[in-house]
């Protein structure tokens, strides 16, 4: 019995990740630059910044995800690791979770653990801080999958860097209006399970139902 | 029988390349696709290996137990020679750390195995993944212009790479425009380009 492809892609990511850190830091200093810059957009008015935290740290979360979400598999199509994974006989679907997980693993986990420091910037009302790292841990995860399958299906284009924000955008969309109401809802002193079970069940689907796509986007990308 | 097809047609958007190919490889055979540039050679390697499910017409059947080893070597410039080769995405590599070394050790890169690859030249990056050749298990290598950037000592090691696989009963599929000198010949399969029907000899 071989090591499976999600190992060794899983594996691969890490490494590589950790060679080069720029993959690793850059969602994470745009975050910090985001998130410095709203203080001094917004004035440092205690009260408006912390109505607005919420939305505004999701909001960056996502942009930040898109951003990385665009070179993902760009390395591994032009020097023929994704040829190889089609033709290995190996299961195309496990290595796209792969690909998935590690992104997540690169970074939303980041995120999740930095979330807290962030929040603060903004002054966030800190009965939010557990419902934030929560969502941001489970979002980023949907938003992981999602970021996945549009790399997978511009991977081929050259110029795909638009048509990717295009794509992801529509289906993103939800991710943010669940996690940032989540947090809201945190603040105002409401029950958030509800939401927060909403949020996980559709992580759940897509970390397990968006490989399907992945896969079959990685072959249509091959065939060109 | 490791590979298969009956009036197999291969396209490139409208255009046929080849057409009516009715073609067998069977274990201990190993075959040259020959063909002037553009004639198709590539793309019958990929509709072969499973890359190109859309671009041809026709039965086809082969082996899950496939080698691939297409232009671009799937080499990482910023994983060492070692890891490259153990994380290699390819199916049917040996598991044993030992056959790695030694696979390494044949194809001269032994005091690079914890060098970065983008530190090494472009025929030292393609040894890396000749080195697949030493550890794999797969029965159907299809070797997609084997020699590129490989000097006449890396030829050598091709060669008896392959006729040690044909003596195992593999088979193996190579394009080149340079005939290995193989204890058996190859047998040759000639593409006319401009959708003809290919000659098999």
């Amino acid at each position: 019995m071989s090591t499976s492809l999600f190992t060794k892609v899983v594996h691969r990511q890490l490494l590589l990740a950790f060679r080069r850190p720029a993959a690793l830091l850059n969602p994470l200093t745009f975050y910090a630059v985001v998130i410095a810059l709203m203080p001094l957009g917004l004035g440092p008015e205690r009260q408006v910044l912390a109505d607005f935290a919420p939305g505004l740290l999701w909001i960056t979360a996502l942009l930040a995800s898109l951003l990385s979400a665009e070179t993902l598999l760009r390395s591994d199509y032009d020097d023929g690791s994704l040829e190889q994974i089609v033709t290995s006989g190996g299961s195309v679907y496990l290595a796209a979770l792969g690909y998935v997980i590690s992104h997540w693993l690169i970074t939303g986990l980041p995120l999740m653990l930095l979330v807290p420091l962030f929040s603060q910037l903004l002054s966030m009302p800190t009965e939010g801080v557990l419902a934030l790292v929560a969502s941001i841990g489970v979002g980023t995860l949907l938003l992981s999958a999602l970021g996945t399958l549009g790399a997978a299906l511009t991977v081929a284009l050259r110029r795909g860097g638009m048509l990717i924000s295009l794509l992801l955008l529509p289906l993103e969309v939800p991710v943010l209006i669940l996690g940032a109401g989540l947090v809201e809802r945190a603040i105002s002193g409401l029950a958030i399970q509800g939401l927060l079970s909403i949020l996980i069940g559709l992580a759940v689907l897509a970390v397990t139902l968006v490989p399907i796509a992945i896969a079959a986007s990685i072959r249509i990308s091959l065939e060109v | 029988m490791l590979f298969q097809c009956r009036d197999l047609s291969v396209f490139r958007g409208e255009r046929y390349l080849l057409t009516s190919l009715s073609w067998q490889v069977l274990g201990g055979e190993v075959w040259q696709i020959r063909g002037e540039n553009g004639s198709g050679k590539t793309s019958l390697m990929r509709c072969m290996s499973g890359l190109a499910p859309q671009s041809f017409e026709g039965d086809l059947t082969r082996t899950d137990s496939l080698l691939y080893l297409g232009h671009k070597a799937g080499v990482k410039a910023d994983l060492t020679v070692l890891e490259n080769l153990r994380l290699q995405l390819g199916g049917s590599l040996s598991e044993d750390s030992a056959d790695w070394l030694q696979a390494l050790d044949y194809v001269g890169l032994s005091p690079f195995v914890d060098e970065f690859a983008y530190r090494l030249s472009a025929g030292q990056c393609r040894r890396i993944a000749l080195a697949r050749l030493l550890c794999t298990t797969a029965k159907l290598w299809l070797l997609d212009e084997p020699l590129t950037a490989i000097d006449t000592l890396g030829v050598r090691l091709i060669e008896q790479q392959i006729d040690r696989h044909i003596a195992r009963g593999g088979a193996v599929v190579y394009t080149s425009h340079q005939a290995l000198e193989l204890t058996a010949p190859a047998r040759v399969i000639s593409l006319r380009g401009e959708g003809g029907r290919p000659d098999v000899d």
